[in-house]
């Protein structure tokens, strides 16, 4: 993209007309922010029916590199878009969230379509995710099912206006430039349903409330299936069936630290472990040199 | 791998699937008895004797094909489990259709696999969705929702976090209209709920050994990844669910050698949107745009097996005209069309997956935008087009249509539709596919990365369910439209492409083929447009029931998509009048029962060439999670 000088201008302080054109006085911002908007790099990565319209607005017609969009990225490592295309699983959102988490900063999510942005047609499906915003910030919505490759060119337009007016002095607009690193977003876990880590104290005050007194503005929650899946390698009849009308709210918790505690730990574990490995593969690295 | 002592050499010669079934029943009188209910086909068989009577229709009677293996919850409805098979003879004919029913508390069912290796994801399909157990199934275990999950879901008295009522419409947003965002009537707001008992440490085990642990690739784990040195010989390869060249969101995990796999264990479900599900609260039409998101490459083939299976229950009642000759051609022309979008995508992303990083697919997506363009004018929208009706279309072809003149020049033109449609049959789409042979056929880098690769032989297609360009790229001249003729296919002139060598090259080879023989069916269908011009598209002239009632019984409709057979087993377990809502609506996917030979075929290749064998299967996911 061409730099208009004139445009980037921003000054009260008069450039002589002479140098109109090698000359410009602007924010640190507005030069940061021309130079995002114009190279955005879009993760390759599609979940659906969307992705298929996004492939048709990245080809030869509609060709979505004329606003700078052309460098699609296999690994989230290089990549500054995630153009969340299609429906939103629970069982996918794991990854996604994890992939999310690898990409560098500054980073942004376009919801493609009914699907990431609200669950779409798909909604009441027991595997899928009611919009992609539940789990991460999303920036720019673009609706349809599947938005046409013009939709999507519109909403990628947004983005650009979007990050025209952020300003890397405001904390709020781009959190990525604090202090110290940023926090990851917590991976949802899949048990019985998906757990989200954030809700975790939802969940438990829920259950501790669902004890004593029915909750206040809630619907009455369906009754879960009594069946209680078995091992599939021992075969075993059926085991206890639940009492009709199960309390879903009936959530028991261990009691005490934060049950992904044991995730730290088995994490620290291996990174130990790890370490020492290195430590042992270089003493035995000294011992070969000396020998030799 | 047959244990049945008496078989003949060859299976024997039946006139009907009557008789097949009369020979059935004179040879094993307790086995089996007629399925008597009303609209229902076919035969109960004993589930004792299950293994027995399959081996039997597979070899003395010839049935060598196993087209959908299924369940259905007949909750409040005989309160049973049901399993239902559809085999065929790859000489083309009917079906028989054989049921086993169990009970609902603790269901099991003896696994076919030891007959037809083609039901080992279908069974894995109904553990998981249904929580039938198949005796003697060799890997049971979920395969669309992951181990762990609460409960079958599709059994009918599982219920979702969203669950307002069995049947749509509902009754909090109909007649009114009202509006109410689901996640504010759910204590946790993000679709989930929770079974009373649930402990959550078990679940925070991010291990190497956790993470494979459900998969049951046959290699210990912690010995393989947690090894201090590097003296191993085997390891294990994470492909997925992110990968560019998954063609979505699939998932591998190999085992391998040096380079050479070892094992290959297909984790899928990461689309899985619980279309089956959805489908059984909607009423029938609702269900027509869900058909269009299974694969969504070629939505008009899907509308297409949907309408057919509604039509054959709805035939079974007195006020139903067929469709007219118009809007049979109509179909196939759409279905064509869609075959050739498919065929170029498919060929497309394959190159991508051999090496051909995106040249080829945009040449194809050029044309696929005309086709595209065409399919806007006449349906509304580009690719999901919810175009069929049951006994009839949306709409007939408007006059003139707009598409753009051509791709470097992005100026919209208004063209007479037929003038546009004889040059894209006769002109655009014959020059692509020219052009791609020109370019690809004799290519040595092709036939290099291909030739030989993934090799499935046709006895193994066969048994392995193979469908679509897979199957008659092993040899096997099974093509729907010949075997079980639907629509208008019986009268248009047409050959079945086929290849003999079960390779990749082979496959491709068919998808060429079938490009050529799909513009030849356009160019018959041109002049019977023009024949019929002005007749309805509706047999009485008006657009039929908005909310039909379908008559009771069964239906297994079945088409010959891009991917392969597609076919639909829909229940209407109405009373007397019907039903508005089906109560079981399965769907065959191609995409779905074509990945269960993968790890078969890649085998002893390289990793490299395992993302080009997955290509030249061609798969779509919204297809195989469903
Ligand atoms: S919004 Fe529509 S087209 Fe897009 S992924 Fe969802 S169902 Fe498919």
């Amino acid at each position: 993209m061409e730099l208009n000088l004139q445009e980037l201008n921003a000054t009260e302080f008069p450039v002589p007309v002479e140098l109109e054109d090698n000359i410009a006085i602007t924010s640190l911002s507005q030069l940061y922010n021309w130079g995002r908007r114009n190279s955005m790099w879009p993760m390759l990565f599609g979940l659906a029916c969307c992705a298929i319209e996004m492939i048709a607005t990245a080809s030869s017609r509609f060709d979505f590199s004329r606003f700078g969009f052309e460098v699609m990225r296999a690994t989230p490592r290089q990549a500054d878009l995630m153009i969340v295309s299609g429906t939103v699983t629970k069982k996918m959102v794991v990854p996604i969230v994890r992939l999310y988490n690898q990409m560098p900063e500054p980073k942004y999510v376009l919801a493609m379509g009914a699907c990431a942005s609200g669950g779409g047609p798909f909604k009441e499906g027991y595997n899928v995710v009611s919009g992609m915003d539940k789990y991460l910030p999303v920036d720019v919505y673009v609706p349809g099912c599947p938005p046409t490759p013009q939709a999507l060119l519109y909403g990628m337009i947004a983005l650009q206006r979007k990050i025209d007016g952020q300003s890397i002095a405001n904390g709020d607009d781009v959190p990525w430039y604090g202090v110290g690193p940023a926090e990851p977003t917590p991976v949802p876990v899949l048990g019985p349903d998906i757990i989200d880590p954030r809700q975790m104290d939802m969940i438990r005050r829920q259950a501790e409330s669902a004890a004593d007194a029915p909750l206040l503005g809630s619907r009455e929650l369906p009754a879960l299936t009594q069946m209680v899946a078995a091992k599939v390698e021992t075969a075993a009849p059926v085991a206890e069936a639940a009492p009709a009308d199960v309390d879903a709210l009936n959530v028991v918790l261990p009691a005490g630290a934060a049950p992904w505690a044991e995730a730290e730990d088995i994490r620290e574990k291996r990174r130990l472990r790890a370490l020492a490995r290195k430590a042992l593969r270089a003493s035995r690295r000294a011992a070969q040199a000396e020998g030799e | 791998m047959d244990s049945f002592a008496a078989a003949p050499e060859m299976p024997l010669e039946f006139a009907s699937i009557d008789d097949a079934i009369e020979h059935l029943k004179s040879s094993h009188p307790y086995a089996i008895k007629l399925d008597e209910r009303d609209g229902y086909d076919g035969i109960i068989v004993d589930a004792d004797q299950l293994l027995n009577i399959a081996r039997v229709i597979r070899d003395d009677l010839g049935f060598d094909y196993l087209s959908s293996a299924t369940a259905v919850d007949y909750l409040g409805e005989g309160d049973h489990m049901e399993m239902v098979y559809h085999a065929y003879r790859t000489s083309g004919g009917g079906a028989l259709v054989f049921k086993a029913q169990t009970d609902r508390e603790n269901p099991t069912i003896p696994s076919l696999t030891s007959v037809w290796r083609g039901a080992d994801f279908q069974e894995r399909e109904a553990w998981d969705l249904y929580g039938i157990r198949f005796s003697g199934h060799p890997n049971l275990k979920r395969i669309l929702m992951w181990e762990g999950f609460h409960g079958h879901p599709m059994r009918k008295d599982w219920r979702e976090a969203y669950y307002e009522e069995d049947q749509k419409p509902f009754d909090s947003r109909w007649p009114g209209g009202h509006v109410h965002r689901s996640e504010e009537k759910n204590v946790f707001g993000k679709n989930v709920s929770y079974p009373q008992d649930i402990d959550l440490n078990r679940l925070m085990d991010s291990s190497e050994s956790a993470v494979y642990e459900s998969l049951g690739l046959g290699v210990d784990i912690e010995r393989v990844m947690d090894k201090d040195g590097f003296e191993t010989n085997e390891l294990v390869v994470n492909m997925g669910p992110h990968h560019p060249s998954t063609h979505g969101v699939f998932r591998m995990v190999l085992t391998v050698d040096g380079e050479t796999v070892t094992s290959l264990e297909p984790v899928m479900g990461y689309l899985h949107r619980n279309h089956e599900k959805i489908g059984e609260r909607n009423t029938y039409l609702h269900n027509i745009p869900f058909t269009d998101r299974l694969d969504y490459i070629s939505s008009m083939g899907n509308n297409h097996g949907y309408v057919l299976a509604v039509e054959q229950l709805m035939s079974l009642g007195r006020r139903y005209n067929p469709p007219t000759y118009r809007c049979e051609a109509l179909r196939v022309m759409m279905v064509e069309l869609s075959r050739i979008v498919n065929h170029l995508w498919a060929i497309g992303f394959w190159l991508n997956d051999i090496g051909a990083f995106f040249t080829p697919v945009l040449y194809f997506i050029q044309e696929r935008e005309r086709i595209l363009d065409f399919f806007e004018a006449v349906a509304g929208s580009r690719m999901m087009c919810n175009y069929m009706r049951f006994g009839g279309l949306f709409g007939d072809l408007p006059e003139r249509i707009k598409s753009v003149t051509n791709l470097t020049n992005d100026r919209v033109r208004d063209y007479n539709t037929m003038q546009f449609l004889t040059e894209m049959i006769n002109e655009r789409i014959p020059r692509t596919i020219d052009e791609l042979e020109l370019l690809l056929t004799q290519n040595e880098i092709v036939l290099e990365r291909s030739v030989d690769v993934g090799v499935l032989s046709a006895d193994d297609a066969i048994n392995f369910s193979a469908a679509g360009p897979l199957l008659r790229g092993s040899g096997v001249a099974y093509d729907i439209r010949r075997a079980e003729p639907y629509s208008i296919y019986p009268e248009l002139d047409f050959d079945i492409a086929v290849e003999d060598e079960g390779d990749m090259y082979a496959r491709y080879r068919v998808r060429v083929q079938e490009l050529r023989e799909s513009v030849r069916i356009l160019r018959q269908i041109l002049p019977r447009l023009e024949a019929t011009r002005g007749e309805s598209i509706w047999a009485d002239g008006k657009p039929g029931a908005y909310a039909p009632r379908v008559p009771h019984g069964e239906a297994y409709g079945r088409v010959e998509n891009g991917k392969g057979e597609l076919g639909y087993y829909i229940v209407s377990a109405g009373g007397r009048g019907g039903s508005a809502n089906p109560w079981r609506y399965h769907v065959r996917a191609p995409s779905f029962i074509n990945l269960t030979p993968l790890g078969h075929m890649s085998k002893g290749h390289k990793v490299a060439d395992v993302v080009g064998i997955l290509g030249s299967i061609d798969i779509v996911l919204g297809e195989t999670d469903r």
